[in-house]
């Protein structure tokens, strides 16, 4: 049976591949965030000196962004059987509060996702596409050609909405990982210890170790 | 121009035909747009394209390239049918009330003297019926049935509205809209300018093209005062010059002519030039010719040239043909009866018609010297450019010797433009690389030439060696020795004839004008029309005082103006016959009981009497000629001809079609095409964006029209099967090229006596030298025939045919 | 007109950038379409002074060359064959395009980079180069299409209504090369008396909607054109009949959207901190461990 350092069970949760597709999405949401917001509004346009300068932060920003697209495209290609809903989901949702408050017990066994990873899986999907599409749109260098200015003009602003909500997304998505301890260790060495699975995730580990209920 | 630039500013009526004056001399356009704005005058555009000009136009209308004669005649024949005759004009200052003797007809299209063996008329019955005081017989009431102004009405019936619209195309009721607006200005405060260049001199019958205008304008009463005027736009900052000093085979500096084979001495020479008056008190300036002769003489060969020895009239090479044009040249070329040429600020492979005879003739040469700032086309006629210059450079076995020369930006100089006025301008950059001027050029083959005749000598060397060459640096003459030198000088002291011991002008010192030019040898000028441009008191030609003296926009402390600092010709014609000003608010000059007096230099003796002596001082007659008694090679009255190459037949004489005193050589005429396998007119313009075949070779005007296109109609575009912007191909009987189509609503079908007619219209910018792409010209497609009087080829309507076509093979 | 210096009041991406500003002798570039001759002698002058190389291209058909405005030609004449309906006649339109120079001006209130586009007090308005990221912003935020890319280095162009002319006294190049007087420079006063007497001698020969060009959605611009048929605006190569700053772009630059997303944000961080604090981390116990080693094991 594996266990770590500190003797607890293990079980394996993410691959290396998953892991290393995660992390890149990560760093190049963070850029992205960085960069984007020094171009978002000219209050934070300080930030684009973290890369030298609004320019390098300009025609960095959309290789970031396809950077992004394609490990988050890894990631949906491995998350989405495990992102489909599940009955157990909508009473899930429906005891949120409960599952705000840890109280678990009150809350049905969940598989490898919760419901809230789910709409985060899902939402970052949506707004990746949305931010991929008006950013191919928005892209000077090469594309402004393709489309009507009044095109460019509406992919701009629907551009910058979809990155505010996947950054609000993302604020949450690290505000669970550091509320739950134990999560951040599966996009680290891949591995969640028995308990955690068991108190999060107890369908999942029913099913990755063959156990019934 | 009679007029100049800036007093189009002053007119109340703008007609520019046979030209496009804001495409090709957009800066002088500038006086159209003031007179525009701050005057309220209308602008007509008449033209087979609705150009740029038009665009800026109160009114257009289309005309089929090649019968403005008709146009004009019938609006001449408006004019008079409705009383749109400025009869206090016509009468005394016009020979409208002169009588032809009898004998004189016109019928068929012919007038009477035609020979068709040589294609000439004997013109000696087209004179004026002389009376026993020795002067032309008179009939002030215009009731004498050969007086001018009744064979000018029997002349121009035929042109009827319905007539104009049968020939030009031109619907009738545009047409009766400009000739309201023309006629008009038949009133004295008003006036019309006209506004043409090569639309009307390229064609067959361009002289006449001019002749029918300056008659309407005479009819009007226009000509001599501000605002109206026939006013050539020359197309070159210099072809005014050009002309002015005799670059061309038949005339000498001044416009006098080079003589004949038939002229061996001065004396006869001068007879046939020295015009008597033909009516009582006039001055007939003519009559100073020998003064003008005889200085030039001694411009040339200085202290050799005596009274004794004709003043070695004897030196000056005799004409054994009317003139030895381009045309000319070039069939001599192709017969193998000239073998050498020299080349100078021309590009003939791509300005002469019919290309394919240039290059055969170029082939044909034992040499060609090119000088030229520009690697020109000429130059390289015997490289292989594909479709763009397809020949075989292993069969072309002329020797090409290129002289690189300066830039007009790279030298000093005058430059005398449309308005006559010489400007003098400086170097503002060194030539580059080995380029020398043409001046530097010219001495150093002069010098060697003589050399070799001295050493060698050979048949008659005389001329060259004794050519006056006191050059302060012989191997390089400067244009101020030059301009001096044209201005002339007194050889020995000029005393005032009615006091001959009064000095005008002493010995040595710049003359101020040619009215102090003598015919004994005590005075030498080498341009006499150009004399005042450098007096004593130096270059007027750098003068740059702007004042706008009397606001009249004369401005005639700016430059000078020949002759004699005159900004109006014939400005006394400006004036009624008592010399008050037909329009007091336009003054250009006045008789103030004692006097002439005004802004300009008045044209006329300052002190001759108004009701005595007429404007028109330079001919006997001393009035503006509705008839030419005997200087047109091709009829005493305009008539119309169809272009040699037209696609109908002549309507109002079938049997003659093109214009019968036209100059054309035997195998240029097999080579026109008919309407039957060439059923579309072609046209040559420019383009606003080029100038000539230089700019192709600067990449800003490169860029801004990069490429050479032909222009069609949509319709003709539908009929065809051309797309806006695809290639086509467009041949005539004498060439094929290929261009990118411009399809564009700006050209229409006409409708020419009841057939529907096509045309393409071909710019001339492009060629295979230069950053421009490469590109072909109208003259592979034009025809080989001169205009009757001054052999200026008929580049402006010719027949073709087009195509959907591939690219060309570069 | 006398040399002055031109302060800056209106930087791209600072607080001045939607600042209301006060305009000191204002000067206008008058262009008279009924004046011009398409002649390019405009093109040419603007060419020349600012050092731009164009390609040569190709003729596609019309006399509009370039087709387009490119990041070297500033300025460009259009051409347009319109057959009048009401007289039948031909006219060929003829508009030389550029930055119309606005009040109000889009790219600058659309520009993210601080200083890359700068209004000064006499109304020009100028990019900086050394400033501009190349974005594109100032594409978008254009009303009139007139701000181009250039690919490398990647920064924005257009007319500069010759401001370092203009700032020695000299008007634009374009006015002082046409030949036809039809761009004419000056005081904002001068221009538009010039423009007035225009007018009158249009609506003389016939041109009855003959109006001044000066578009309010954009405050009004320092480029204004006389044209003929003012109440067709697109007639002439689609000058926009009611140009103003997009409301998608007031949208994405406005203060709306900048601070309710910022707020937004903070609500998240402060919300989570709140939750974090207030329920504490959902730690596994040891209980839980137990229990999922011994579903590991398979015991259960």
């Amino acid at each position: 049976m594996p266990a770590d350092s500190s003797g607890a069970s293990t079980v394996k949760r993410h691959p290396l591949d998953v892991r290393v597709a995660h992390w890149v999405a990560a760093v190049s949401f963070i850029l992205l965030g960085l960069s984007g917001l020094g171009l978002f509004t000219p209050g934070l346009f300080f930030l684009t000196a973290l890369f030298g300068g609004g320019e390098t932060a300009r025609w960095l920003h959309p290789w970031l962004g396809l950077a992004l697209a394609l490990s988050y495209l890894v990631l949906f290609i491995r998350f989405i059987g495990s992102c489909l809903w599940a009955q157990e989901d909508t009473t899930w949702m429906s005891h949120l509060s409960d599952a705000m408050s840890g109280r678990e017990e009150k809350l049905p066994e969940i598989g490898k996702f919760n419901p809230g990873q789910k709409l985060y899986f899902w939402g970052m999907a949506l707004l990746i596409v949305v931010l991929l599409v008006t950013g191919v749109v928005i892209w000077q260098a090469y594309f402004s050609t393709l489309t009507t200015i009044e095109t460019q003009r509406m992919a701009v602003l629907i551009h910058s909405i979809a990155a505010v909500l996947a950054i609000l997304g993302f604020i949450v998505h690290i505000h669970m990982v550091t509320w739950e301890p134990g999560t951040l260790r599966a996009m680290i060495n891949g591995t969640v210890t028995g308990g955690w699975a068991w108190k999060h995730h107890r369908k999942w580990l029913r099913q990755v170790t063959g156990t019934k209920h | 121009m009679t007029n100049l630039w800036t007093d189009i500013r002053s007119a109340d009526l703008v007609i520019v035909m046979g030209g496009n004056a804001a495409e090709a001399h957009p800066c002088g356009f500038k006086w159209v747009t003031r007179a525009k704005a701050e005057r309220g005058a209308k602008l007509i555009v008449v033209d087979p394209r609705f150009t740029r000009t038009a665009a800026v136009a109160d009114y257009y209308a289309p005309i089929r390239p090649g019968t403005d004669i008709a146009f004009l005649s019938g609006l001449i024949k408006y004019c008079i049918d409705n009383g749109k005759v400025q009869w206090d004009y016509v009468k005394p200052f016009t020979n409208a009330a002169l009588i032809v003797k009898e004998g004189y007809g016109f019928k068929d299209g012919l007038f009477t003297g035609y020979d068709p063996a040589k294609r000439t008329y004997d013109r000696s019955s087209w004179a004026y019926e002389i009376g026993p005081d020795g002067y032309v017989k008179v009939d002030e009431t215009l009731a004498h049935p050969r007086c001018v102004w009744n064979l000018l009405k029997e002349h121009v019936a035929a042109f009827t509205p319905e007539m104009v619209e049968r020939i030009c195309g031109t619907p009738k009721d545009k047409f009766l809209h400009i000739a309201a607006m023309v006629g008009e200005m038949s009133a004295p405060n008003k006036t019309m300018t006209s506004m043409y260049a090569l639309g009307w001199t390229q064609h067959s019958y361009g002289s006449q093209n001019i002749r029918t205008m300056a008659m309407l304008q005479l009819i009007l009463g226009n000509v001599g005062l501000r605002g109206g005027g026939v006013n050539a736009l020359r197309g070159h900052s210099n072809i005014q010059g050009l002309t002015d000093i005799g670059l061309m085979s038949e005339l000498i500096p001044g416009y006098l002519n080079m003589p004949h084979d038939n002229e061996p001495d001065l004396a006869t020479y001068l007879k046939t030039r020295t015009f008597k008056p033909l009516r009582p008190n006039q001055i007939s300036y003519w009559q100073n010719y020998p003064k003008f002769m005889v200085s030039f003489l001694k411009a040339m060969w200085g202290d050799a040239a005596t009274k004794e020895n004709d003043y070695h009239y004897d030196w000056i090479p005799k004409l054994d043909k009317p003139m030895y044009d381009m045309l000319l040249a070039f069939e001599m070329m192709a017969h193998g009866e000239m073998n050498g040429y020299v080349c100078q600020g021309f590009n003939p492979l791509l300005s002469i018609s019919n290309r394919a005879k240039a290059t055969a003739g170029l082939s044909k040469l034992k040499f060609l010297v090119v000088m030229d700032p520009l690697d020109t086309e000429t130059a390289n006629f015997w490289a292989n450019h594909g479709d763009f210059n397809n020949v075989d450079p292993t069969k072309i076995q002329t020797e090409v010797i290129q002289l690189p020369t300066t830039c007009f930006a790279e030298d000093e100089g005058s430059l005398t433009n449309s308005g006559r006025w010489l400007q003098w301008h400086w170097a503002g950059a060194d030539p580059p690389g080995q380029a020398k001027g043409d001046r530097w050029i010219m001495a150093q083959i002069h010098l060697r030439m003589k050399a070799l005749y001295q050493k060698e000598g050979g048949k008659l060397p005389e001329p060259i060696l004794n050519l006056d060459w006191r050059y302060k640096d012989p191997g390089n003459p400067t244009p101020d020795e030059l301009a001096r030198e044209m201005n002339g000088s007194a050889l020995a002291d000029v005393k005032d004839p009615t006091d001959k011991k009064k000095v005008l002008v002493p010995q040595g010192k710049q003359l101020p004008s040619f009215a102090f030019l003598r015919d004994d040898g005590s005075t030498a000028c080498a341009c006499w029309i150009y004399s005042g441009c450098y007096p004593e008191a130096g270059n007027a030609m750098a003068r740059r005082d702007n004042t706008d003296v009397g606001d009249a926009g004369l401005f005639p402390k700016w430059a000078f103006s020949w002759p004699v600092n005159r900004r109006i010709l014939y400005n006394r014609a400006s004036c009624d016959l008592t010399g008050k000003p037909w329009d007091p608010t336009r003054k250009i000059i006045e008789w103030n009981g004692t006097m002439w007096t005004g802004y300009d230099v008045p044209d006329m003796l300052p002190t001759a009497k108004p009701e005595t002596v007429m404007p028109f001082i330079m001919v006997p007659e001393g009035v503006g000629r509705l008839w030419v008694a005997g200087l047109m090679a091709d009829g005493p009255f305009p008539s119309h001809y169809e272009p040699f190459e037209s696609p109908v037949a002549n309507v109002v004489a079938p049997a003659v079609h093109g214009n019968p005193a036209a100059r054309v050589f035997a195998g240029d005429l097999k080579d026109m095409g008919d309407a039957k396998q060439y059923p579309i007119v072609g046209t040559s313009y420019r383009l606003t964006e080029h100038f000539h075949f230089w700019t192709k070779h600067n990449r800003v005007n490169a860029a801004l029209q990069p490429e050479f296109f032909v222009e069609l109609s949509e319709q003709l575009a539908k009929a065809k099967g051309i797309a806006n912007g695809s290639w086509v191909r467009v041949w005539s009987k004498r060439g094929s090229i290929k261009a990118v189509a411009c399809v564009t609503k700006r050209i229409k079908p006409m409708t020419i006596d009841g057939k529907t007619v096509h045309m393409v219209g071909v710019p001339l910018h492009w060629g295979f030298m230069g950053v421009a792409r490469k590109g072909f010209g109208p003259n592979s497609l034009t025809p080989v025939v001169g205009d009757a009087n001054t052999n200026t080829p008929e580049f402006k309507a010719f027949l073709l045919d087009i195509e959907p076509s591939t690219p060309p093979s570069v | 007109m006398a040399s002055r210096a031109m302060n800056v009041v209106r930087t791209s991406a600072t607080s001045t950038a939607n600042a209301q500003v006060t305009f000191h002798d204002e000067v206008v570039k008058l262009i008279d379409v009924s004046k011009c001759i398409g002649c390019k002698a405009c093109q040419t002058a603007c060419l020349e002074w600012n050092d731009q190389v164009l390609d040569i291209g190709e003729f596609t058909g019309s006399y509009q060359v370039p087709s387009d405005l490119t990041p070297s030609m500033f300025t460009l004449m259009r051409f347009n064959e319109w057959e009048n309906p009401k007289t039948g006649e031909l006219e060929w339109l003829i508009r030389k395009d550029g930055c119309m120079h606005c009040a109000d001006p889009g790219c600058l209130a659309a520009c993210p980079a601080p200083g890359a586009i700068v209004q000064y007090d006499n109304g020009i308005v100028d990019f900086v180069a050394e400033n501009c990221i190349g974005c594109g912003y100032c594409v978008k935020g254009c009303p009139f299409n007139i701000p181009r890319i250039s690919a490398e280095p990647a920064k924005a162009h257009k007319c500069t209504l010759c401001s370092d002319r203009v700032a020695v006294g000299e008007g634009p190049a374009c006015a002082k090369a046409c030949p036809t007087e039809a761009i004419v420079f000056g005081t904002k006063p001068d221009m538009l008396k010039h423009a007035a007497g225009r007018l009158t001698d249009l609506k003389s020969r016939g041109f009855d909607n003959a109006g001044l060009y000066n578009p309010d959605g954009v405050s009004g611009t320092h480029v204004m054109y006389v044209l003929p048929h003012a109440d067709q605006p697109e007639l002439y190569s689609d000058l926009p009949r009611d140009p103003r700053i997009s409301p998608w772009v007031r949208t994405w630059k406005g203060a709306t959207k900048t601070y309710t997303s910022l707020a937004a944000m903070a609500v998240f961080v402060v919300g989570a901190f709140v939750h974090h604090v207030g329920t504490g981390a959902n730690r596994v116990s040891s209980e839980d461990e137990e229990k999922g080693r011994r579903v590991i094991e398979g015991r259960d």
